[in-house]
C-alpha cells in the first residue's frame, strides 16, 4: 500500500489567504488578463457580487499541500477540477480559503488524492482529484 | 448564437516551441503559492533528479493559453469572447515540465454540447518536448453563455 495510506485519511488542511495583490501576480504570472479579476467596475458592469479570484489560480494552489506531502515520493500524472463556485476577493478583507487533502482511492501502485476547497462555508471546486503513481 | 457544432474533430496548427524558462517558472510558483523548494531553487529540484526548477502542476495552462487563443479567433467558431466561463480544466502528464523545457503544443476540439441555450466546449491541448515525447494534454471545457 504506497505511503501506508488508507481510504479516508486526511493528510492536510491549509488556509491560503488571497489578496487583491494575489489576484495581479497571478493575472502577470499567467497571462490572464480578463479585468474581471482586478477591476471592481468591470466586475460590476457584467453582473459580478465582485472581483474574482481566477480558477485557475485556485486550481494551481489547492495542488500544493499535496505537493509538499509528497516530496520525491510518486509522480502526479492526473489533476482535474471543476469550477462550480466563484471567489469573491473583497478589497480590503481579500478572501481566506481552506484546502483539505484527503485519500479518495488506493491502488497497487497509486493513490487518488480528493482535495475540498471550500470558502465561506461553500465548496468552490468539484470533483477536485489528483492521481499520484508510484513507478 | 450557438457554437459551431462543426468545431469538433478541429485540429489547430501547432504552436511553439514554448521556452520554459527558469524566471517564469519561479515566478508562476510565487502565484501560485507553490512553496516546495524544487519549484525555485535549481539545487533542490537537481538533488531530486529533475534537471532545472520544476515547474507546478497547473503551469502548462501558459502555454495551453495560447492555443485556446487560435480556436476563439476562429472565425466560424461562432464564440464570444466576453460569454466565456471555464467550466472545468485536467491536466494528464507524462512527466513534470521543467525549465528548458521547449513545448509544441497542438489543440484539437473534441467535443461541442449546447445545453439549454449554453454551449459547451471542451478542447485538448497536446504538448510534447523538443525530442517529441509527450509531456502532458491540457483538456479544458469552456462554456459560452447563451443570450439572456
Amino acid at each position: 500500500m504506497p505511503l501506508g495510506l488508507s481510504v479516508g485519511d486526511s493528510i492536510d488542511t491549509t488556509t491560503v489567504h488571497l489578496d487583491r495583490v494575489s489576484l495581479v501576480r497571478y493575472a502577470g504570472a499567467s497571462g490572464d488578463f480578463n479585468p474581471i479579476h482586478f477591476r471592481d467596475d468591470v466586475a460590476a458592469a457584467v453582473g459580478l457580487p465582485g472581483v474574482l479570484a481566477h480558477g485557475m489560480l485556485t486550481m494551481g494552489f489547492a495542488v500544493q499541500p499535496l505537493m509538499n506531502y509528497l516530496g520525491a515520493r510518486g509522480r502526479l500524472a492526473d489533476y482535474g477540477v471543476r469550477f462550480t463556485r466563484p471567489i469573491v476577493v473583497d478589497p480590503d478583507s481579500g478572501a481566506d480559503v481552506t484546502i483539505e487533502t484527503k485519500v479518495g482511492a488506493v491502488m497497487d501502485d497509486a493513490i487518488r488524492f480528493d482535495l475540498t476547497v471550500t470558502f465561506n462555508g461553500e465548496t468552490v471546486l468539484g470533483k477536485a482529484q489528483a492521481q499520484v503513481v508510484f513507478d | 448564437m450557438t457554437v459551431n457544432p462543426e468545431l469538433v474533430g478541429r485540429a489547430f496548427p501547432p504552436v511553439g516551441p514554448y521556452l520554459v524558462g527558469r524566471e517564469k517558472v519561479r515566478e508562476f510558483s510565487r502565484a501560485v503559492f507553490a512553496t516546495n523548494p524544487i519549484f525555485t531553487d535549481v539545487v533542490a529540484a537537481r538533488a531530486e533528479g529533475f534537471a532545472d526548477v520544476v515547474a507546478p502542476p497547473t503551469f502548462p495552462v501558459v502555454v495551453q493559453e495560447h492555443t485556446l487563443n487560435q480556436l476563439l479567433s476562429e472565425p466560424d467558431a461562432n464564440i464570444d469572447f466576453s460569454r466565456v466561463v471555464h467550466g472545468d480544466q485536467r491536466f494528464h502528464y507524462s512527466r513534470p515540465v521543467v525549465a528548458g523545457d521547449e513545448l509544441t503544443a497542438t489543440l484539437e476540439v473534441t467535443s461541442v454540447k449546447t445545453l439549454g441555450g449554453h454551449s459547451m466546449v471542451t478542447s485538448e491541448s497536446v504538448m510534447t518536448d523538443a525530442t517529441g515525447a509527450h509531456v502532458v494534454t491540457a483538456i479544458s471545457t469552456l462554456v459560452v453563455r447563451g443570450d439572456g
